[in-house]
């Protein structure tokens, strides 16, 4: 078919100096700049567009826009995307579409044969079938059959993509005539606005008749009136985008299709509004009769827009289906365009003259109405009947225009929580009450009358500016004409049709008529439940076309009116919207950000694998040499440690400064031990737990003069535990005097441990006495160290003799070299967090993610020592006192030795009594080879596990059972006099 | 995403604060209470379909603690203020 | 009741399916039952069934305020599995999987239920040690978790293209949990419905309970609903999200918060993923229905709500986190996305629980309860029967509160 088939050959807003080529199905087609995918192929002749989602009958084009039911296609290769209706994708140079649902093309698709056993197919079906043998044996079949389109196969770059923040006063959604008002009102009144609509041309509906407005056609006057707003310097006008959610505190999200950057496939616009105008009009109803899907049968609001904007004729010979005055205007303008009317259907028995005479010439059939279409893959006629008593009779066309009435946009005013009511007048649900920052003006607000859209437009748009401080904004409404008002009478399903099992009420989903009284037949009668059984209005559409008619069905079956059922509950988004959109540039860095420190590239030049290690921190976890496992690697740095000297990078551990007068009261009521007694350059390891008196952290806290101490954190809590810390003071304790600064990051610490470590110190040229006598453990000292100024903490995390040297961190990686250098006398080795983890796990030392678990206090790890006796409160000792006073057994740290010294146990096994599939008593928490005692040794929590040293204890791994010699959580120095040597 | 009104900063995004969940009655006056007091006040917060008054920490913005009255219907904030003036 | 079966569809369909029967039945509002059930969501039908079926008390009214099945089980994300840590959790989990396997026969209504299977994709140290520690707890109690290997894992799931060896969080170790399943989530409570309606039992919907009441001796004596009082001896609150606003009518205050978890689904697509797959680390799980949606969840909202909204912030990050994994996705639509409100108890284990007030019972602090209907049910059911907790359910009863020995689940945040 040529291209000039059905296109018109003047007029329509479409760029005839731009030809574009595109593809459908494989074959080759020429549209123009201003083209949908839809235009284009209905200029070609293509009516057939593909297949339905549950009986493969042919679909083609029905709407104009996002509201489209039957179009829905697959994009290829660049575009690659999913299911959008054809009315809803720009046509551009090279698009590549296929339809979807049917093979090998829509109009020879296999499995059209299920249509046959559509009779077999209700409603809900699948709920009172295929439950012999098994769901399992139908499933396959019906997963593959169901979906639109295929994911593509390729990742699509996500560059493409970007996230704005806004704020403006007014946000005007859509810019038809009523939303054009608005943002000129409120713009005028000095308001900051920001005009959004779908379509890259203002004006709406405007552009789509051939009313005039202010004495200019109408799409005249809305480019008109955009470029003066465009002028301004407080407007922001987005084309080409949807507004798809409206949240609290008035965020409006915002997809801008094709944005003004050649680089950018989409962006995405969080906008905070102070007020929400929704001008976002209305969208017009299907008729529901037998065999309403075939491809030629149009919503007559589509069929003019085609006319006028694309200048498309859709069919050849039209005939017009209406409940209502609107429909009019398009056989008119069919009419027009030289395409033969053969009729006006109208539903009802007395048309308003305004109607009548909008459509002179044309033969009305008032009373009448369609009961069936004809034909199969492209419509050929359609059977008229009076409502009343008899006469049918066939009339022949391929274009058959639906007006079911208009349903206005209300989808984010309910997302705002807003309201609705039926209006019998308009026979549709409008807005009533709704937050008091939003607006709805024009059509969405249930007005069809143009001189009154205008005028809600203006008014809604002055009203929203003066709320946000902008008096003014009185525009002149311009005069608008001719243009009939709007009048209407409900017509869900044509009454002879009411059983049929053609009849569609959801074309994408397949949904009939008699679904929906098959729902109300078996109970599922409220509006949700007639939803969710027959899946009307669940499909990529939202059923925006036909949702209205699945109530005022339904109203009619139950005996009630669409006011008493009222809606399914609208749910972003207002349009499907790619996730690529969504997430924006976040993606790997971005999203998960890493933290690292200023000897991360030192570690990683260095061979190091690493790790994760909580909040957000990359670690090195062991530096293994060429060709070296893990288990060796972990073995020869754990060995230094212990025969010579090894260094750990310990800069992630949290570090809060704290200073003031009430810092001591502070520190005494976090930790549960007491730190009264501690002096200046001293240090004391202490626990703190929740208020549930359970542990939450643990850590060197010291007091570094009068009123001022530096406390440490383990890695992964340092924030929390600020935060907490925080909150007490401000929520709890206004009145001391308490200064808290984190200054993790402010500090880099290279750790050397081991028996060498003093020597290798020494070798640093320390300006002070490092001696055990004058540099005792668990002190603190100030020096300058390989001509760095440091402060050197005497703590031990292994067991052995350490000094966590600690400089600022702009000489970290200074520090770690010269460490290093001065080292290799000693046969230094950098330790990574595996074998920190074997050296604390021989000596016992807690860790807070292996031991603790969220459940344990310090009791139960053995450490009631730490829990003071004499102070009068710290936090969770009430509860601890409470949880302990039933002298219920509980789980208790205890050292785990394998009968088989060499079997390693797995990390978080169970241990059940006696090894047996029971409940268990206890967990392995941790289990290394021990470099000391050359054999595996483990921790574990075990049920009243103090009370069982000695014992033997199992621990079941799947089906292998193993014993386990229970013991003190020590297999190193348990005098601890290696470390305070 | 709420808009929170700071008292030090001004009007900020949700994603500048942290929720601490709803605030209680100052554990001071519970020192005396009874286990079963304490019980109650550690792991019964209250739950208001309404209006629940919440401890917020502007952690992104000036570090103060805020007292955040919100309906947790709506989502509407009736009220902010400083922590630390809370008990004045 | 009548049966449903091919060959009555088939019979059916002959007379263009104008004789099948409601699937429950609209009965009037009598004064007195034996035992009220306040929510006819997953959890209240299903103890009204059981109450039925295994104790022969069909003197029962479910309660809604509004359409049956309309709470939390119409809006969850439809997986079923037993991967939990405890010993107070898993026996529970795993029974309720074993009542799922068994559910579209017992009730003649079928389900979809589908083991798909479960895996968990795991990319730090941390969570391949949680997700370790339950595979072999869950072993003690039946229940099969077992490594993947990442080879594996792209083999099963070739649209899992992300979490490659350069990325910001390389996959480490995948867990299968092959017994895990995804089912029709309306299906179930209107299956439970159809069988409770067939067995004696009444659904009441449009009926809200306004408040609680008790007798002169202090136990409960029934509710005062919009549609008047009625009476019972025993009361079962299982409204998700509103157990504190009705229990404090009675002065009842329970270790509940309320918080809103969002939920989206993606355009039906033909199929792309075929297990569920869950990802810890980035807080993101994913299916597929029979539809083709990929029905997507991932974390709570922060602060206590009712409204049932969309937190932008939280929404985001989840899809983000879907595209660390299924970079192909990013072309994929956002089609629906919901909120719900649940409840969480303090030490975020379920409450299923006889409270001080004789006769009343309590189901709450749910999240993820969809997975748990036919057991919660079950036990619930057990519960009001015979005042005493069954033994699946000793773990969740409130005493635990009272010397705050919590029941504490960890590592299965993102994972419902």
């Amino acid at each position: 078919m040529s291209m000039t088939e059905a296109r018109l050959a003047s007029g329509g807003l479409i760029d005839r100096s731009k030809p574009l080529s595109f593809r459908f199905d494989g074959k080759a087609f020429t549209g123009f700049a201003g083209d949908t995918l839809a235009s284009a192929l209905l200029a070609n002749g293509v009516v057939l567009t593909g297949r339905s989602f549950k009986y493969h009958r042919p679909r083609g084009i029905v709407g104009f826009g996002i509201e489209d039911p039957g179009s829905i296609v697959q994009l290829a290769g660049e575009d690659g995307s999913v299911g959008l209706p054809a009315t809803a994708i720009p046509l551009r140079e090279g698009l590549d579409a296929h339809s979807v649902n049917c093979w090998p093309s829509p109009a020879h698709d296999i499995f059209a044969f299920s249509q046959v056993f559509a009779s077999l197919l209700p409603a809900g079906f699948y709920y009172k079938t295929f439950m012999w043998p098994g769901w399992h044996a139908f499933e396959p079949l019906i997963r593959r059959a169901a979906g639109l389109a295929r994911v593509p196969a390729h990742a699509a770059p996500n560059q493409a993509s970007e996230i704005r923040h806004g704020h403006c006063d007014v946000l005007v959604v859509g810019a038809g005539p009523a939303g054009l008002m608005a943002a000129w009102a409120a713009a005028e009144a000095g308001a900051r606005v920001v005009l959004v609509d779908a379509d890259r041309l203002p004006g709406g509906s405007l552009n789509h008749g051939d009313v005039s407005v202010g004495g200019v056609t109408a799409a005249a006057w809305a480019r008109d009136l955009a470029a003066r707003l465009d002028a301004m310097g407080n407007v922001t006008r987005l084309a080409g985008a949807t507004v798809w959610a409206h949240r609290e505190h008035g965020l409006v999200v915002i997809t801008e299709r094709d944005p003004p950057l050649p680089e950018l496939r989409q962006r995405t616009w969080q906008m905070r509004a102070r007020r929400i105008v929704i001008a976002a009009g209305a969208i017009e109803r299907m008729l529901v009769f037998e065999d309403n899907d075939r491809p030629g049968v149009m919503l007559a609001s589509a069929a003019r827009s085609y006319l006028h904007r694309h200048a498309v004729r859709p069919g050849r010979r039209a005939l017009v289906f209406t409940n209502n005055a609107s429909a009019y205007a398009t056989a008119r303008d069919l009419a027009a365009a030289g395409i033969e009317v053969a009729a006006i259907v109208d539903s009802r028995e007395q048309p308003d003259a305004a109607s009548l005479a909008v459509a002179a010439g044309i033969e009305v059939l008032a009373g009448h109405v369609v009961t069936h279409a004809h034909g199969s893959r492209r419509l050929r006629g359609v059977t008229v009947a009076p409502r009343q008593g008899r006469g049918a009779r066939r009339i022949a066309c391929d274009l058959l225009c639906l007006s079911g009435g208009w349903t206005p946009s209300v989808h984010l005013f309910s997302q705002a929580r807003g309201r609705l009511r039926y209006d019998e007048g308009t026979a549709a649900m409008v807005p009533d009450t709704g937050p008091a920052t939003t607006f709805c003006a024009g059509s969405a607000l249930g007005l069809f009358d143009l001189q009154a859209v205008l005028a809600s437009g203006a008014e809604a748009g002055r009203r929203a500016a003066r709320e946000c401080g902008h008096a003014g904004g009185e525009v002149a409404v311009p005069q608008a004409g001719p243009a009939p008002a709007y009048a209407v009478e409900p017509l869900w399903c044509v009454d002879a049709c009411a059983a049929s099992t053609r009849a569609f009420v959801d074309l994408q989903n397949d949904v009939t008529a008699a679904d929906i009284i098959l729902a109300v037949r078996e109970g599922y009668g409220a509006v949700e439940h007639v939803k969710r059984y027959t899946t009307a209005g669940m499909g990529v559409d939202q059923g925006k076309t036909g949702n209205m008619n699945v109530i005022g069905i339904l109203a009619g079956r139950v005996g009630t009116t669409p006011a008493a059922i009222g809606t399914t509950t609208y749910r972003s988004p207002y349009e499907p919207i790619e996730f690529g959109a969504i997430a924006g540039p976040r993606e790997g860095t971005a999203l998960l950000p890493y933290r690292h420190t200023p000897v991360t590239p030192w570690h990683v030049r260095h061979g190091a694998v690493m790790y994760e290690a909580g909040a957000r921190w990359r670690r090195p976890g062991y530096y293994p040499l060429p060709g070296e496992s893990l288990d060796r690697a972990v073995e020869r740095e754990s060995r230094a440690v212990r025969e010579a000297v090894g260094v750990y990078d310990g800069s992630p551990l949290g570090k809060i400064e704290i200073w003031g007068r009430d810092a001591l009261a502070l520190i005494e009521m976090a930790y549960t031990n007491g730190f009264a007694s501690l002096r200046a350059g001293g240090g004391r390891y202490g626990i703190m737990m929740t208020d549930d008196g359970l542990i939450a952290d643990d850590g060197v806290t010291f007091r570094l003069g009068d009123n001022h101490y530096m406390m440490s954190t383990s890695t992964a809590n340092a924030e929390a535990v600020y935060r907490r810390l925080e909150e007490f003071l401000q929520c709890e304790r206004p009145d001391w005097d308490v200064t808290l600064t984190p200054v993790t990051s402010q500090w880099c610490n290279a750790t050397i441990c081991g028996p060498a470590a003093r020597e290798l110190l020494a070798d640093l040229d320390p300006d002070i006495d490092i001696c055990n006598a004058a540099f005792p453990f668990m002190s603190l000292r100030d020096a300058t160290v390989a001509g760095l100024p440091a402060r050197i903490a005497r703590v031990s995390f292994t067991g052995e003799l350490s000094f966590e040297i600690n400089v600022a961190r702009r000489h970290g990686l200074a520090l770690w070299e010269r460490v290093m250098e001065a080292g290799s006398r000693h046969r230094i080795v950098p330790v990574g967090s595996e074998a920190n983890h074997v050296l604390r796990v021989e000596k016992g030392f807690l860790s807070l993610a292996h031991e603790a678990d969220g459940t344990a206090d310090p009791y139960d790890l053995g450490m009631g020592w730490i829990v003071s006796k004499t102070k009068q409160e710290f936090i969770g000792k009430r509860a601890m006192e409470i949880r302990r006073s039933t002298g219920h057994r509980r789980r208790e740290l205890v050292g785990l030795l394998p009968h088989d010294p060499d079997h390693l146990l797995p990390e978080a096994a169970p241990l059940t009594p006696g090894g047996r599939m029971e409940r268990t008593e206890g967990l392995v928490t941790a289990c290394v080879r021990s470099v000391a005692q050359r054999r595996v040794v483990a921790l574990g929590l075990l049920l009243n596990g103090r009370a069982r040293i000695g014992e033997t204890a199992h621990v079941r791994v799947k089906d292998e059972v193993i014993a386990v010699t229970v013991t003190s959580p020590c297999f190193y120095d348990p005098d601890g006099l290696r470390l305070r040597s | 995403m709420l808009i929170l009104s700071c008292p030090f900063c001004g009007e900020r995004d949700e994603s500048e604060f942290v929720c601490a969940g709803p605030a209680r009655a100052p554990r001071m006056t519970l020192a005396a209470a009874t286990d079963d007091a304490w019980v109650d006040y550690l792991t019964a917060p209250p739950n208001p379909k309404g209006v629940v008054r919440e401890r917020w920490w502007h952690s992104h913005g000036c570090g103060e603690w805020l007292i955040v009255e919100r309906d947790t219907l709506t989502h509407a904030i009736h009220a902010t203020r400083g922590a630390r003036h809370e008990h004045d | 009741m009548q049966r449903y079966s091919f060959f009555n569809l088939l019979r059916h369909a002959a007379t263009g399916h104008r004789s099948w029967q409601p699937a429950w039945r609209d009965r009037p509002l009598r004064q007195i039952y034996d035992v009220i059930i306040i929510g006819a969501g997953g959890h209240g039908l299903a103890a009204a069934y059981y109450l039925a079926r295994h104790h022969g008390i069909s003197n029962v009214a479910v309660l809604d305020m509004g359409w049956l099945g309309g709470g939390n089980i119409a809006r969850n994300t439809v997986t079923i599995r037993s991967n939990y840590m405890r010993d107070e959790s898993i026996p529970f989990f795993v029974k309720s999987v074993s009542l799922y396997e068994r559910l579209t026969r017992e009730l003649n209504f079928n389900l979809m239920f589908s083991q798909r299977g479960m895996i968990d994709v795991i990319m730090t140290p941390g969570v391949l040690r949680q997700i370790r520690r339950r595979m072999l707890a869950m072993h003690l109690y039946g229940s099969v978790y077992e490594p993947m290997s990442v080879a594996e894992l792209r083999r099963r799931v070739p649209a899992l293209t992300g979490g490659g060896p350069g990325s910001r969080l390389p996959i480490m170790a995948a867990m299968l949990h092959p017994t895990a399943a995804v089912c029709r989530h309306d299906a179930v409570a209107w299956g439970y419905a159809r069988a409770a309606d067939d067995l004696g039992v009444e659904i009441h919907q449009n009926t809200e309970v306004k408040a609680l009441l008790r007798g002169p001796g202090g136990a409960i004596a029934g509710v005062e609903t919009s549609r008047g009082t009625v009476s019972a001896r025993k009361v079962i609150v299982a409204v998700s999200g509103h157990t504190s606003t009705l229990t404090e009518t009675v002065g009842l205050r329970l270790p509940l918060q309320t918080y809103n978890l969002t939920a989206f689904v993606s355009e039906p697509v033909k199929p792309v993923v075929d297990v569920v797959v869950n990802c810890p680390d980035l807080g993101v799980y994913v299916s597929q229905s029979d539809k083709g949606e990929l029905v997507i969840g991932g974390a709570l909202d922060v602060g206590q709500s009712f409204r049932q909204d969309i937190k932008q912030g939280v929404f985001e990050n989840t899809v983000a986190a879907l595209l660390e994994l299924f970079p192909s996705f990013r072309r994929l639509k956002l089609l629906r996305q919901w909120g719900g409100a649940l409840d969480f108890a303090h030490d975020a284990t379920p409450i299923v629980s006889k409270v001080d007030i004789p006769g009343l019972y309590v189901s709450a602090g749910w999240w993820g309860g969809f997975k748990a209907v036919p057991a919660g049910g079950m036990t619930l059911a057990w519960l009001a029967a015979n005042d005493a907790p069954h033994p699946l359910i000793e773990g969740f009863g409130l005493g635990r509160f009272r010397h705050l020995d919590y029941v504490i689940e960890t590592g299965t945040t993102s994972s419902r």
